[in-house]
């Protein structure tokens, strides 16, 4: 085989391999999608996170507008502080309400955020104050159950 | 009784002994192989070529098998989720198994069988026809002309082959999910893209394959150079090779996953 | 003529040289105690049954095997103790052909003789193509030159095999059996091509064969291997009419002499009647 046709092949192969990882990158992955571009990060705090994980997402109006890059025990409060890091082009009013919700039934957990009215806006390391932890499923069918038994000790 | 247990342990101790031996002979074979890689660079065509012969000629085996395992993990995936109600994460599904296990994994396997053993061949034929000696005596050292060209030239190409394994693998998902049993086009690629990261995931991945392709070089190139110089060394050569090979894989892909995920 | 009458110019001489393959004492010594000298410009064989070490014998003097006593000299430096750089420097100076050729058979002809040429020199591409076609030309196969080495019979290969162990022109050329397996047209062409290109070089050769006939033709001193230790040497001539029983029964071929015909073994008779 002559140098040239080798070399021919050679790049066409290491450009196969190129195109590939691109396509992996950018279709499969989320590099293209999850670049926040300039970010400020916020705070908030939660009785109990759930399967929230690092990197889940934080949405509003079902936009995701940022994600959750810690999260840490805070010792003296007992609580979850979770950072959240928010895409620069979006602000939030103080007021702003973030709940731990579940996408389908058994679905990931990610963050909700419902606007409020205030005026001022959240700025760079704020935390959010208003908060409401994840759904447990096994509080809610001991919720449940315990109502049934209670209404069946009426009639 | 005590005869046949110390024989027992005695032919134990052999077996352990013996493999000691080859792994630390295998280790320096290595050292000696990086000490002399220069020229695989400095004549960057002498790697090129092994290059054409590893990646380049296992790339019709490996898209198509890339292929039909994305296929496989569609209507299986599909057939499951389906009761599940959650037919939309298929994407997800196919695109984290492969780019995950499957891409490296499958094609380190098809890597160590179809270039690997006939890195070890050319290299056993090479010796057992003293073209190895031959070179010696030439004052040209076979291990930097021979032998590290082949093992750096495997290491470039299986990180190529295992991504174009898991992007044809992601396409034949593609096919069989989207096109013929009719999951949503968008939810596919939004639910995959949602849920596959390209540090954790991807990369990951990529790391699995950089290192399937030394560990499989390593082996090839090894066996080749050690292997007895008849037609029956190279052929048990080539079989240790395959075999060595594929379970170094699935072990070393045990170790990396558990260190990784 | 004996050996000391011989011009004391010698390109290699071994002293004292013992090899055995396993350290571990008792192990049959492969050589034991060799003393050799090859002069500037003579052609030397190395004769010897089967299996008594005279290829070990050629790969020491290439630096590929250690001995573990004795030593040989190269014009002036010894093989076994030079840095890797310096053997492989002193190896340029020395050109081997290997039993069966050793061609490279992923490349042409042409590319096997330009190969130690190619990587031991900067020379441009014209000037190879002349020096490797003039190679060819030395050893008669220059229409050969496109031809893949699996094309070749087996004296082709081996003098393609011959042209590029020249191709460097070195001063010491080494044959391990160049005439094993060659028809007996082919096995004179290669004798005399040894010889010619032995003088027209100016270099020295080393012959290891078990082939009477023909070496003795076209060498200048022999040296007879037997047992790891050197049984005869002289010239041609000396050999042909020596009167060592082992020389007569190698010479003449006999079967049954001081090398015996039979294994070592028990008495046949005992054996036989399963006795003690």
């Amino acid at each position: 085989m002559s140098r040239t046709t080798l070399d021919l092949w050679v790049g066409f192969f290491v450009s196969m391999g190129i195109v590939s990882m691109i396509f992996l990158a950018l279709r499969v992955g989320n590099l293209g999608g999850s670049n926040l571009g300039e970010s400020y990060q916020l705070k908030a705090r939660f009785d109990n996170i759930g399967s929230l994980k690092v990197r889940s997402a934080v949405k509003s109006a079902g936009v995701v507008v940022g994600r959750v890059s810690a999260i840490d025990f805070d010792v003296e409060t007992y609580e979850a502080e979770v950072t959240l890091t928010i895409s620069d082009r979006y602000l939030f009013p103080t007021d702003t309400f973030a709940k731990i919700m579940t996408s389908g039934l058994l679905g990931e957990q990610y963050i909700g955020l419902a606007v409020g009215g205030d005026e001022k806006m959240l700025k760079r390391g704020d935390v959010i104050s208003k908060t409401q932890s994840a759904i447990v499923i096994e509080d809610l069918i001991s919720q449940f159950m315990f109502k049934k038994a209670s209404e069946g000790d009426v009639q | 009784m005590s005869k046949f247990l110390g024989n027992f342990f005695r032919s134990i101790g052999h077996q352990v002994d013996d493999g000691i031996w080859r792994l630390g002979y295998a280790c320096r074979f290595l050292l000696t192989l990086l000490i002399y890689s220069g020229i695989s660079f400095r004549r960057f065509r002498l790697t090129a070529k092994e290059v054409y012969f590893t990646g380049v000629l296992s790339l019709i085996v490996i898209m198509v098998s890339g292929l039909f395992v994305g296929m496989v993990l569609g209507l299986q995936g599909y057939n499951t989720l389906q009761r599940y109600g959650s037919s939309d994460s298929l994407g997800v599904l196919v695109a984290l198994s492969l780019v995950r296990e499957l891409g490296p994994v499958m094609a380190g396997l098809l890597f160590a069988s179809r270039a690997g053993s006939a890195v070890t061949a050319e290299i056993g034929l090479m010796k057992a026809t003293e073209q190895l000696s031959a070179m010696e005596m030439m004052a040209v050292n076979p291990i930097a002309r021979v032998v590290a060209p082949r093992f750096w030239g495997g290491v470039i190409a299986m990180p190529i082959l295992a991504a174009l394994f898991s992007a044809t693998g992601v396409f034949g998902g593609y096919l069989v999910g989207v096109q013929l049993v009719g999951v949503d086009e968008g939810a596919f690629w939004s639910q995959m893209q949602s849920s596959v990261d390209f540090r954790e995931d991807i990369l990951n991945g990529v790391i699995k394959s950089v290192v399937f392709g030394i560990l499989v070089s390593w082996i090839s190139v090894f066996e080749g150079y050690d292997a007895e110089p008849t037609a029956e060394g190279v052929s048990n050569a080539t079989t240790r090779t395959v075999v060595t090979a594929s379970l170094v894989i699935l072990f070393a892909d045990f170790i990396l996953t558990a260190l990784m995920f | 003529m004996t050996r000391n009458d011989l011009p004391q110019d010698d390109l290699v001489s071994i002293t004292d040289l013992s090899f055995a393959y396993s350290k571990e004492s008792g192990s049959r010594k492969i050589l034991d105690g060799v003393n050799m000298a090859i002069p500037r410009g003579k052609v030397v064989a190395i004769m010897g049954g089967s299996g008594c070490g005279k290829t070990t014998l050629l790969r020491m003097i290439g630096g590929q095997l250690r001995p573990q006593r004795g030593s040989v000299v190269m014009d002036g430096q010894e093989v076994h103790t030079l840095s890797d750089r310096k053997l492989y420097a002193l190896r340029r100076r020395m050109g081997m052909l290997f039993q069966f050729g050793a061609l490279f058979t992923d490349i042409s002809v042409f590319d096997n003789v330009a190969f130690p040429i190619r990587e031991h020199t900067q020379l441009p591409e014209e000037l190879i193509h002349d020096l490797v076609l003039m190679k060819l030309h030395a050893v008669g196969l220059r229409g050969a030159a496109h031809l893949m080495p699996n094309q070749l019979s087996g004296g082709m290969s081996r003098r393609v095999a011959l042209a590029r162990s020249i191709a460097l022109d070195p001063q010491l050329i080494m044959y391990d059996e160049p005439f094993t397996g060659l028809d007996p047209i082919s096995l004179s062409i290669v004798g005399q091509l040894i010889r010619r290109l032995n003088d027209a070089l100016g270099a020295s050769s080393v012959i290891v064969t078990h082939d009477v006939a023909v070496s003795l033709k076209i060498v200048d001193y022999v040296y007879f291997v037997s047992e790891g230790k050197i049984a005869a040497e002289g010239t041609p001539d000396e050999i042909m009419s020596s009167d060592i029983a082992f020389v007569k029964q190698f010479v003449h071929a006999e079967p049954d002499g001081p090398v015996p015909f039979h294994y070592p073994a028990k008495d046949y008779r005992k054996e036989l009647l399963n006795l003690p």
